[in-house]
């Protein structure tokens, strides 16, 4: 199968990241549950204040992408977020982020779940959509506030934030898009039911089969069809459910610390599950040169990979301070103790 | 809040759209088809830039019903850079944070739940305006 490509040429015209102020450590929530001390994943992980969910994650992060494209709200097409915790079981998070930011009424509107890989499938659908000339842009969320069982090792690293990108025509573009390439297989890795509040996940079994075996062939899919070597691309993002899975993905694929580097932000922040990926893009669009590659690769459990390769054009250093980068969302930090991680998130449901 | 309250006023409760007189040049809010200044009708809704500064602040402990799970909270009088005076709740900064005159910015936040089954209620508060140069 080759690389799928649009029949109209389109990129990322504005782009915006959103990460909650309060940080919890893994140090901190080692002090309650002990036993985690040999995973430490991660640093610290980005938790939402009572007032922020997805819907409010989703509406900053598009403000901030609208700022940058400078368009007006009005010619946004479609409005889509992708999401594992979508604050409505039934009514859609995407009505109420197109409403905010101005995008309604001519707009279509909806929700897309895929584990942490429901932001890059709104993204591939945005890219179709505008590709088809059916619409000049359309809006694609990835956000979450992820939770995770208290004391189970999801805990240490289910974090919340989230970025939204523009995809619109390639002569308006920031980064125009390559290629893209999506690889999905029926794989039990991580689920949850209805109405249960905190996921199951297969342990160990989540490395190996899923997230590696997943994102490392829709790379090598994606970079073969289009005949990039890793030397040709400057930047690699990849989905970071922690530290360690990216930076082993990136090495078994032929990209050197260099090239994930500035997109890798589970340290600081976690796994903001369909925030993640889109996230470290974001942050990489911060800092990039005109005219060069990025590639980005998401994975969601169940399970799929979607891999993107972008180049970024003259109009990136212009537009990119319209609108706070991703560093200042970084640098924002109010540390806080478990107990008040446990008022932030309601009661302490064990089950 | 009822339904069609929550219609009705979606669009001034989540983006902080008013109105703009049309004879005095005035930005209105909340939108209320009389210009307050003049006198005369302002039906034409206009965006505000969600920019103002901290007019006077209170913090609030004894919450009115649903407001109970972020108690103590911080409600401000903010001066919009546009001129109307807005009443909202502060959000992202503690009581010791906060001075008469400091740069606060809107943002969209969960203003509150009625209830497990209930609406979830999305509205405009402020915030420190957020230091976007840091790189
Ligand atoms: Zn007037």
């Amino acid at each position: 199968m080759s690389v799928m490509k649009p029949l109209r040429a389109v990129g990322i015209v504005g782009y915006g990241a959103y990460i909650p102020r309060f940080r919890l450590s893994t140090t901190e929530i080692d002090r309650i549950w002990h036993g985690g001390e040999a995973l430490a994943p991660i640093r610290e992980k980005a938790v939402a204040g009572l007032d922020e969910d997805t819907v409010t994650i989703s509406i900053e992060a598009a403000r901030n992408a609208l700022a940058r494209a400078g368009i007006a709200p009005s010619k946004l097409r479609a409005v889509w977020v992708g999401s594992e915790s979508h604050p409505y079981a039934v009514k859609p998070s995407s009505a109420i982020v197109a409403e905010a930011i101005g995008a309604t009424p001519e707009t279509l509107g909806a929700d897309w779940q895929f584990a942490c890989k429901a932001g890059t499938e709104a993204l591939q659908a945005a890219i179709a959509l505008v590709g088809s000339g059916m619409a000049d842009y359309a809006l694609a969320i990835g956000a979450d506030t992820a939770q995770g069982r208290p004391g189970d090792e999801l805990e240490y690293t289910a974090a919340a934030g989230g970025a939204a990108y523009i995809v619109g025509p390639a002569e308006e573009a920031l980064a125009t898009l390559e290629g893209s390439y999506s690889y999905v297989t029926d794989m039990p890795d991580f689920w949850r039911r209805p109405m249960q509040r905190y996921p199951q996940h297969g342990g160990r079994f989540t490395g190996e089969p899923a997230y590696f075996a997943h994102t490392e062939a829709a790379v090598r899919a994606l970079m073969e069809g289009l005949h990039i070597a890793p030397e040709e691309v400057t930047w690699a993002v990849f989905h970071q459910p922690n530290v360690r899975f990216p930076r082993r993905a990136a090495q078994e694929l032929g990209f050197q610390p260099h090239h994930i580097a500035p997109g890798l932000l589970a340290e600081e922040i976690g796994n903001t599950y369909a925030g993640s990926a889109l996230l470290g893009l974001s942050a990489v669009l911060d800092i990039a040169e005109p005219g060069q590659r990025i590639l980005l690769v998401s994975f969601g459990s169940g399970a799929g990979s979607d891999a993107f390769l972008w180049r970024t054009t003259e109009r990136i250093a212009e537009r990119r301070s319209a609108a706070p980068f991703t560093r200042a969302y970084l640098a924002r930090r109010t540390p806080i103790d478990y107990g008040t991680y446990v008022r932030y998130h309601g009661k302490l449901h064990m089950h | 809040m009822t339904i069609p309250s929550y219609w009705r006023t979606r669009r001034q409760r989540l983006s902080l759209e008013g109105e703009i007189c049309p004879h005095c040049r005035r930005h209105v809010f909340p939108p209320r088809d009389i210009c307050p200044y003049c006198g005369g009708p302002a039906k034409a809704a206009a965006s505000l830039s969600g920019r103002g500064t901290v007019y006077s602040f209170s913090l609030v402990h004894n919450a009115p019903a649903g407001f109970e799970p972020y108690a103590p909270y911080l409600v401000a009088i903010v001066k919009l850079d546009e001129g109307p005076l807005v009443t909202a709740q502060l959000t992202d900064v503690s009581p010791d944070e906060v001075s008469i005159g400091m740069p606060v910015e809107m943002v969209t936040r969960k203003l509150r739940e009625e209830g497990e089954e209930g609406l979830i209620v999305y509205g405009y508060k402020f915030r420190p305006l957020l230091q976007a140069e840091a790189l």
